[in-house]
């Protein structure tokens, strides 16, 4: 077994909550927020009041949410003219109810297929896949109607029907059903596009659209039969950054709303940063890399994931590391996670411990709903060694680089 | 104008007009009707459809290839036998019909089976994903999807027909293609030839004409 695969396999079962999911932790961040500082250095924030927050990285916590979607051993090969060919390698997957999870890859990394095989569009060739308690691949026809009115889709090119008007498309799922009379599905429809901001647009055709309208009609149309999963291929990748961001927001308002388990796909880690809450990385069939976004987003292991991150955050780990060749004393990273990104821990080392300290690089954002900020520091006189031991044992990670 | 069309007799003309309208309404009715689950059933069984089944694809190709492959005119002589079995007669309109339909039908399918194909895939893969069966699949996104693509179909096959009427005056079918044959070639009187020709080519005009716009009046794209 390839070393890769091992570690996605071990990593599987590493299931934390979603970060910014407490509600404890949650409250405090908000007042943050509300400064509306960005900088963590010209912020004097009470932190104390704080709980102290670990954050061990692949945390061994044990899993708090019944699973929604589980993978043993699922592995898919296509067969072209006789060949086999392997899109999936034999994974586990769980996900957990009401999260937001993120499966990020190349082109043909097989994240479609992965997703596909959640309600059937594609069968598996191998392994045990259970939804919502349901083992899929031993549903009948029928029963696989019936479970796929249970998992909601949305598509990359939206796919919506050009004969339909708007309304007709999102009341398409419950015709089908057959279990809704006229006025019920009109009823239902009406709501489903007041949901989504479309009520105006009801009487239109697709064509009539533009693409985040057509994919908030994909959205109606996909919780019409009102499922508890919702899977999304690609839905904003034919959108620009801000129908993207929109199109997220929506998202993420109908996972917390409506307690939407959502398996979402991108090429972007900017998309999984954004709405999820954990992530599988994915490279040629394999999960490389699976774990709460924020630990795989700051400290991505798997050379994959470094080019993902690297990608969102535009750096190019090469180019840094010859310009900091040039660069005297040690140097550090530091990544802060939650309430810690605002403490004043910079200035008070450099006062206790005499080092002189220049920033090299750095990012301050958020991850989904909570901030984090790294930064790449040179330390230079002063009592370096000292410093370095404050930063170990402050509420922060501390990655020692030379 | 009796000067100038000396031969034409026009309550003939009149009377044979009517006659294809009704071969051509009557043909392309039953050719609708046959031809169009033809088609959808064609799709359905093609390599990597919905209910891929090559030996039924292969069987019905086949048969649908040969009928395509017999030139009309050979195609009605051969059906003589079979009209007569279904209509008691192989001459006029009723006696024109049964070869009309078999000619057109497999033209027609393979071109509702083209229409089929350019449904987007990613529109089955939805509607799939909503848990439609195959039938709720033809009814509620394939043939509305292919509508116009369809009705362009049955605009190119009615025109396909037109011809074929005038091509079963050769035996009798009765029409405007009866008259051009028994006036315009075997009297040789090439004013009733004209005339036939000139009515065939309004019919013809009037078909594509409403056939375009029928397919502009569903278009959603
Ligand atoms: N129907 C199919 N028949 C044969 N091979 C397929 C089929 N679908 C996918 N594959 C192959 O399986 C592999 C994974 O494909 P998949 O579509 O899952 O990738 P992906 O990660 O979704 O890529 P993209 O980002 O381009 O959508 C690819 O090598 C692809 O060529
Ligand atoms: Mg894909």
């Amino acid at each position: 077994m390839p070393a890769e695969h091992r570690h996605g396999a071990e990593t599987a079962l590493n299931t934390r909550p979603a970060p910014g999911r407490d509600p404890a932790l949650f409250r405090p961040l908000r007042c943050l927020w509300g400064t509306r500082l960005r900088h963590p250095f010209t912020l004097r924030v009470p932190t104390g009041k704080l709980a102290p927050r670990t954050h061990p990285v692949r945390s061994e916590q044990p899993i708090r949410f019944p699973h929604v979607i589980d993978f043993h051993q699922v592995h898919k090969a296509y067969h072209v003219n006789g060949q086999a060919i392997a899109a999936l390698q034999p994974c586990d997957l769980h996900i957990a109810r009401g999260e937001v999870f993120g499966i990020i890859g190349h082109s043909g990394a097989g994240k479609s297929t992965l997703l596909r095989l959640i309600n059937r569009l594609e069968a598996a060739s191998g392994g045990r896949i259970v939804v919502d308690g349901e083992d899929v691949t031993a549903l009948d026809a029928d029963g696989l109607r019936s479970f796929r009115r249970r998992v909601g889709m949305i598509f990359q090119h939206f796919n919506l029907l050009a004969s339909k008007t708007v309304a007709d498309n999102v009341a398409l799922p419950l015709k089908l059903a057959g279990e809704l009379d006229a006025s019920q599905i009109d009823q239902r429809v009406a709501a489903l596009l007041a949901r989504v901001g479309l009520t105006d647009q009801a009487r239109k055709y697709p064509a009539q659209l533009s693409g985040g309208q057509k994919q908030r009609v994909g959205i109606a149309r996909a919780l019409a039969t009102e499922p508890k999963i919702l899977l999304c291929d690609e839905a904003t990748s034919a959108l620009d950054p801000q129908t993207t961001a929109s199109v997220l927001a929506l998202l993420a308002q109908l996972n917390r709303e409506l307690d939407l388990t959502v398996v979402l796909i991108t090429h972007e880690m900017d998309v999984i940063r954004r709405v999820c809450d954990r992530v599988a990385v994915m490279d040629a069939g394999v999960i490389v890399e699976q774990g709460a976004v924020a630990d795989v987003f700051l400290h991505p292991q798997h050379i994959t994931t470094r080019r993902f991150v690297q990608e969102a955050e535009q750096v190019d780990e090469d180019a840094q590391r010859d310009d900091f060749a040039h660069v005297p004393g040690r140097i550090l990273r530091l990544t802060f996670r939650g309430a810690s990104t605002y403490a004043p821990l910079l200035g008070s080392v450099a006062r206790e411990t005499g080092a002189d300290f220049s920033i090299l690089a750095g990012r301050i954002d958020h991850i989904k709903d909570s901030p984090y900020g790294q930064l790449t520091l040179a330390l230079t006189g002063g009592n370096t060694d000292a410093a370095i031991a404050r930063f170990a044992s402050a509420d922060v990670h501390l990655e020692v680089m030379r | 104008m009796g000067a100038l069309f000396p031969n034409v007799d026009w309550p003939e003309i009149g009377l044979a007009s009517l006659d294809t309208l009704s071969m051509l309404g009557g043909s392309l009715l039953f050719t609708v009707i046959l031809g169009l689950p033809l088609g959808v059933l064609l799709f359905l069984a093609s390599p990597r459809q919905l209910l891929e089944q090559r030996a039924l694809y292969g069987t019905l190709s086949l048969v649908v290839n040969i009928l395509r492959s017999v030139p009309f005119v050979i195609l009605l002589i051969l059906m003589i036998p079979v009209t007569v079995l279904i209509t008691g007669t192989s001459l006029g309109v009723a006696g024109a019909i049964p070869p009309l339909v078999v000619g057109a039908t497999p033209f027609f399918a393979r071109l509702v089976e083209t229409a089929l194909r350019e449904v987007d895939r990613g529109i089955i893969e939805a509607i799939q994903a909503m848990g439609a069966s195959t039938r709720q699949i033809v009814f509620h996104a394939l043939l509305p999807e292919a509508l116009p693509g369809i009705l362009a179909a049955i605009t190119v096959t009615a025109i396909t027909l037109v011809s074929y009427t005038a091509m079963s005056g050769l035996i009798g079918g009765g029409g405007l293609g009866d008259l051009a044959v028994r006036y315009g070639y075997q009297r040789y009187q090439p004013d009733v030839m004209l005339i036939t020709v000139a009515l065939l080519l309004v019919l013809v005009q009037v078909l594509q004409t409403a056939g375009d716009w029928l397919v502009l009046r569903f278009s959603r794209k």
